[in-house]
């Protein structure tokens, strides 16, 4: 009997459906785009955020989900989540 | 080391004298070629540092609440005109011309100054003398002349000179706008892929490039593995292609990874303007710009990696975005890969090299030693496996030198520059 041999690349689609089962059939599609176009910037509003504190008062805010750089659903960026505006430097390291 | 000295951009300028590059803090480092030396005449002069300066700066959007990174994701040189030499450099956001001169002599013996730049009190002058100019040490002063701004809504990731030597491209994800390097309040869009409804969007621009000999022909990327060539002649503006470059594929091999690993990173004309070459996750390909349904040449940059996209995929590995170069004369091309290997394909014999840029396993003035990496099966002496490989040390940016064979090849870190061995 022959032996179908699987190419190396769906192999390696079979392995990735089976860690994520849920993972969407095409990896395009706006979703993955938009994310491509947002860059992972994550962006703070005051006034979402002192609305969804007020709203919420003893409960807590939803958490970020596993992937830090989409912002959906209810999940407010908080101060905490943003990264550190960096100083610039004055010298490069290649400069000596 | 620090985050901010990632090298994200090289490039030669025209004469290959200048070599700079950018970095993630923002800052441009243009390194100068020394004059040759008579009595070594087997070495071309060494590069050494010729001036530094804060391109760009970090800045919030305060709109939109964004941050907008400081990031030099490119630059470009113009072709000397006077004594001083221009390049163009971008963020995410905003192009600047920039102008990088020389002063080598200041002028001395004012009347009414000290040599210190203090006012001398006008009743003490007895004598009046005429100021000189004299030498001094040698100052690379490096000035924005020109700031392109607000032009762009989504991340550029391209700019390229037009052969008008006036004119210049910028390309973001979903457009290109085109400039004139003396105006700097208005642009025009020349090509605008954004669905009027953002749900329908399926690819991104991802490179694009003015041919090198017509003034009216550009080339865009996109991040489904096509090419389109436009016309600037056809009309104002050119969402309609001229030509479409686009290599069939087998629907048969069709798998979850097949788009990403398409997705064009770089595209660069050759000198000759007859070809243009890409770069996609897994291969370079020549392209006659007279045959768009398949490329005339393909080359394997590491095709072991096939078996890896998996978890290539999981450290997000699989976007990373290599750049490839051609050497001044066409014949060979060049690109980067990982464990800091860096690939070169001889068009004329098909003879290809990888070779490795670190410190630890290259005494400098010495020869470079070919790798090899072992796809599967036994490992031989010498050769590495693809599982022992670095994925941390990606090798995304290489320049040529426009005339000679000196390259100029960065690491996350460090720059180095390789020349051939001259007998």
């Amino acid at each position: 009997q022959e032996k179908e041999t699987v190419s190396p690349e769906r192999a390696e689609e079979a392995k990735l459906k089976a860690k994520y089962p849920n993972l969407g059939q095409k990896p395009g599609g706006s979703d993955f785009l938009m994310k491509r176009l947002q860059k992972g910037q994550k962006y703070f509003d005051s006034g979402d955020y002192n609305m969804a504190k007020a709203k919420m008062k003893n409960k807590q805010l939803p958490s970020m989900g596993p992937d830090k750089n989409l912002v959906t659903g209810d999940h407010i960026p908080t101060p905490q989540d943003l990264p550190q505006r960096k100083s610039s430097l004055v010298t490069s390291k290649l400069a000596g | 080391s620090l985050a901010a000295d990632i090298i994200s951009t090289v490039e030669f300028n025209h004469s290959g004298e200048l070599l700079a590059t950018g970095d993630k803090g923002g800052r441009v480092v243009i390194f100068q070629q020394e004059q040759e030396n008579k009595t070594q005449s087997h070495s071309r002069g060494e590069y050494n540092v010729y001036s530094t300066f804060q391109s760009h700066e970090p800045e919030f959007d305060y709109l939109k609440s964004l941050e907008i990174e400081e990031k030099i994701n490119k630059i470009r040189w113009l072709p000397q005109k006077n004594a001083a030499q221009f390049l163009l450099s971008t963020n995410d956001k905003t192009i600047k011309l920039w102008k990088i001169s020389e002063r080598d002599k200041r002028p001395e013996g004012y009347n009414l100054k000290e040599e210190d730049g203090r006012y001398r009190d006008p009743t003490t002058v007895t004598t009046l003398r005429v100021p000189v100019f004299r030498p001094m040490d040698l100052m690379v002063e490096a000035s924005p002349r020109r700031i392109f701004a607000n032009a762009h809504t989504y991340h550029i990731n391209s700019i390229s000179i037009n052969s008008d030597y006036e004119t210049y491209l910028s390309a973001d994800d979903l457009r290109i706008n085109l400039w004139h390097l003396e105006i700097t309040d208005r642009s025009f869009n020349i090509v605008d892929i954004k669905p009027a409804n953002m749900e329908e969007l399926t690819e991104v621009i991802t490179a694009a490039e003015f041919h090198p000999n017509s003034c009216n022909t550009f080339v865009y990327s996109s991040s489904k593995g096509t090419i389109r060539l436009c016309d600037m002649r056809a009309s104002a503006l050119c969402d309609r292609h001229s030509k479409l470059f686009e290599e069939p594929e087998d629907p048969s091999n069709r798998s979850f990874f097949s788009e990403i690993i398409s997705s064009i990173s770089d595209v660069k004309f050759s000198h000759s303007g007859r070809y243009m070459m890409t770069r996609d996750y897994l291969s370079v390909k020549i392209w006659d710009l007279n045959m768009e349904n398949r490329p005339v040449e393909t080359y394997q940059v590491h095709e072991y990696l096939r078996s890896k996209l998996c978890s290539l995929y999981e450290n997000d590995c699989i976007f990373d975005k290599f750049e490839c170069c051609w050497n001044g004369s066409d014949s060979i091309v060049m690109t980067g890969s990982y464990n800091n290997f860096f690939r070169m394909f001889d068009r004329n014999t098909k003879r290809d090299v990888t070779l490795e840029a670190s410190r630890e396993n290259n005494k400098p003035r010495t020869v470079l030693k070919p790798r090899k990496v072992c796809a599967s099966g036994k490992r031989k002496k010498d050769e590495i496996s693809v599982d022992s490989l670095d994925f941390n040390k990606k090798i995304l940016h290489t320049a040529w030198h426009p005339k000679e064979n000196i390259i100029a090849v960065a690491t996350t870190n460090n720059l180095y520059i390789f020349q051939d061995k001259m007998n």
